[in-house]
């Protein structure tokens, strides 16, 4: 939902970031509001995904220009669990398995520092497992999740669910969704995009990453930004997902 | 490996301190007039000087096992003190134990005194080599457990010592427990007798003290008919440039229906970032399953030394009896440790259990060695065997050497393996939630390590998870 008078949460100026030397962003800009919802969409190797890891810190992504503020913050200055507290939350592409720590117990560590984070009341394991499971209704998960090792032997979909479980959890207010919809049947696509739209407020803001419309057609953006070459090159409303999905990407190159 | 991961695995020693106690140190080097002294200055019988000349006499036909996946110069063994011990006195209470010692216990975080009285455990505390305070003697006297040093026992039940020392490790058995034979100067002794459950947790603290004073304990524990007993093994060395030797001997016997459970915490001094000094650990523990139905479980937690050689191991000659081990291994820096077990099933329907996990960090070498063997008599015999190994980083070594001898059909033997490494991507998947990289490499450690800190009294798993803590975290950020 785009209002005039909207708190701007997330902004990126001149963003430049390498991998192993070698530059793949080469000046992002992009300005997100609380209340909005943002598609980024391109072809693989356009470097979206370079986009979503290195506003969250990754380390092997070398920022080498521009600036990112995020509310008000200058979020180059912030360790990556910094930037996590702050309110800005990354849903991975490929989640890592961590085999040994259960999912309930790094659920609560991250929700508990978080919240203190915020000054707000930690939950003990008892009132967290409430907590989580509620959250987990919202995702259609079964809560033998919690007691299951964090994405060890998770399918594709299980993975992605658990992503958006955390999202739900931790109450970011800018998440940024790294392909998502990759990986999910038609049916946990559905769930994961109402799980999604029922998070979004008007006091927080959602970036989708993604290379297909189909997430799009469950998940309304407000704009639409295609990458090619580690830039923004075009920018539209919901129609230029429907446009790219009918022309492709070379439509795009060519318009730019 | 990432910086964050570097500072993680470059925590100082904190036990690297010298305790000020005048010693009565015996000249170095090994001669049968060194073992003459020892026996001499222990007032020991007739008997076990014989049992100290014999080993010593098959030693010097032995030579040193080349075996293990370690490496480390040559041993000069003319070159250690085998005899120091802190001015001898007689104790009648804990106020009568030498302030600076117990100075040395506060550091180590284990005031022994209050803490033993918290915590309703029994410390016979080892320092260098003479036993110098028991506690909560009189109290297992009560129901006639018998737990103090093994140089009191000797005097006190020489009788059950001669029964049993050397009874399930011959003096013979391999180089450094003929060594331990030859020149043990203490450790400790416990006897539950038939029928007793052990009412609390016996522990002993070791801690090696003189500089280049080889440390050659000797611990003994039998359980007669129907006992139990759980036995609590933790060991802080100080700080030291040159190499310290460390060669103990544990015998642990269990008769008919007998149980015994023996848990080890090791924090010796591993040796600096550049791999110069530390502990070399060269022991030699194994239980015999002499009855029906008896149980010998080890759970290690191994974090010290410079070179850890150790196989708890397990003879369960009784049929239906049961053998376990629990290890935890942790490399850092330039450790380096070649450890596992030896399940030897004799009996029919003996059962063994072997959880291991090894994390190496830093450029150390962590090596399970384990060895399942199966006589033709063990009918219905059952192993499962998992050994998993973590890295940290990638300049350290996993590897893994099991060994399966099966000579009956009818047994059933597992064996499984994983390999995982702590990376960036885990870490950093930590960090998007908001988790510091101590936090994660601490519960990625915990989770790992769970199925073996579940074995641990509770107040060793605690201790366990800080140490492990405070090997791996360090100044982040």
């Amino acid at each position: 939902m785009i209002r005039a008078d909207a708190k701007v949460l997330l902004e990126v100026k001149g963003l430049r970031a390498r991998v192993s030397g070698v530059e793949i962003l080469k000046g992002i800009d992009l300005k997100v509001a609380a209340g909005e919802v943002h598609a980024i969409m391109g072809r693989n190797g356009s470097g979206k995904s370079t986009f979503a890891k290195a506003l969250a810190g990754h380390p092997a992504y070398e920022v080498s220009g521009g600036t990112a503020r995020f509310e008000g913050r200058d979020v180059f200055d912030m360790a990556p669990e910094e930037r996590a507290r702050a309110g800005l939350f990354l849903g991975f592409q490929y989640p890592v398995e961590i085999p040994g720590v259960s999912n309930s117990a790094f659920l609560r560590l991250a929700y508990n520092t978080v919240q203190a984070a915020r000054g707000r009341e930690e939950l003990d394991p008892l009132e967290f497992d409430d907590y989580a499971r509620e959250k987990m209704k919202l995702l259609d998960m079964d809560p033998a999740f919690l007691d299951r090792s964090v994405n060890e032997g998770f399918s594709g979909g299980e993975k992605k669910r658990n992503e958006i479980l955390q999202m739900a959890l931790l109450e970011p207010r800018v998440a940024i969704l790294d392909e998502t919809d990759s990986g999910l049947d038609i049916d946990a696509l559905r769930v994961v995009a109402h799980g999604v739209n029922r998070l979004a407020t008007p006091g927080n803001a959602v970036v989708l990453v993604t290379h297909y419309q189909r997430m799009l057609g469950y998940i309304v953006p407000d704009y639409v930004h295609v990458m090619e070459g580690g830039r923004i090159v075009k920018t539209g409303g919901k129609a230029l997902a429907e446009e790219l999905e009918a022309r492709g990407y070379d439509w795009v190159r060519a318009a730019a | 490996m990432s910086s964050v991961l570097e500072n993680l695995v470059n925590q100082p020693y904190r036990h690297g301190f010298v305790t000020d106690i005048e010693s009565d140190t015996a000249p170095k080097g090994l001669s049968e007039d060194t073992i003459r002294l020892i026996s001499s200055k222990k007032n020991e019988p007739e008997w076990l000087l014989e049992f100290r000349l014999k080993a010593y006499r098959h030693w010097l036909t032995m030579a040193e096992p080349a075996w293990p996946n370690v490496k480390y110069p040559k041993i000069d063994f003319q070159e250690i003190i085998y005899y120091s011990a802190p001015r001898p006195k007689k104790l009648a209470s804990m106020d009568e134990v030498d302030p600076e010692l117990l100075k040395t216990f506060e550091k180590l975080g284990v005031p022994m005194n209050e803490r033993a009285k918290l915590a309703g455990v029994a410390v016979d505390v080892i320092f260098d080599s003479v036993s110098v305070a028991t506690t909560y003697k009189q109290k297992l006297a009560e129901v006639g457990i018998l737990f103090c040093s093994i140089s009191e026992a000797v005097r006190e039940h020489p009788e059950l010592v001669r029964k049993h020392i050397g009874s399930v490790v011959p003096p013979g058995d391999n180089y450094y427990a003929a060594l331990n034979s030859a020149v043990f100067t203490d450790g400790s002794f416990c006897y539950i007798p038939k029928g007793v459950k052990c009412p609390m947790e016996l522990s002993t603290y070791f801690r090696i003290n003189t500089q280049e004073s080889g440390q050659f304990e000797r611990t003994l524990i039998v359980a007669e008919e129907g006992a139990t007993v759980s036995y609590l093994e933790g060991c802080t060395a100080p700080k030291f440039d040159s190499n310290q030797l460390h060669a103990a001997v544990v015998e642990l016997v269990a008769l008919d229906n007998a149980e015994i459970k023996y848990s080890t915490v090791q924090n010796w001094y591993a040796g600096d970032e550049n791999g110069v000094g530390g502990i070399y650990n060269f022991v030699t523990k194994r239980g015999l399953c002499k009855g029906v139905n008896s149980k010998i479980s080890w759970t290690q937690v191994e974090t010290g030394s410079a070179i850890t050689w150790k196989y708890p191991s397990c003879v369960l000659l009784g049929d239906n009896s049961i053998g376990e081990f629990y290890s935890v291994a942790l490399t850092n820096h330039h450790q380096q440790a070649d450890t596992g077990t030896k399940m030897v099933h004799i009996g029919k329907n003996t059962r063994s259990r072997i959880i291991s996990k090894g994390i190496s960090a830093g450029q150390s070498n962590n090596s399970y060695r384990g060895l399942v063997k199966i006589g033709p008599r063990a009918e219905n015999a059952r192993n499962f065997s998992q050994c998993d190994s973590m890295l940290v980083g990638s300049k350290c070594g996993a590897n893994t050497f099991p060994y399966i001898q099966v000579q009956n059909n009818g047994a059933t033997v597992e064996h499984e393996a994983t390999t995982s490494r702590i990376g960036e991507e885990q870490l950093f998947y930590f960090a998007s939630r908001g988790i510091g990289a101590e936090e994660a490499v601490s519960m990625i450690i915990n989770g790992f390590c769970r199925d073996v800190f579940q074995q641990l009294p509770m107040e060793f798993a605690v201790e366990a998870t800080k140490l492990l803590g405070l090997k791996l975290e360090g100044s982040v950020g």
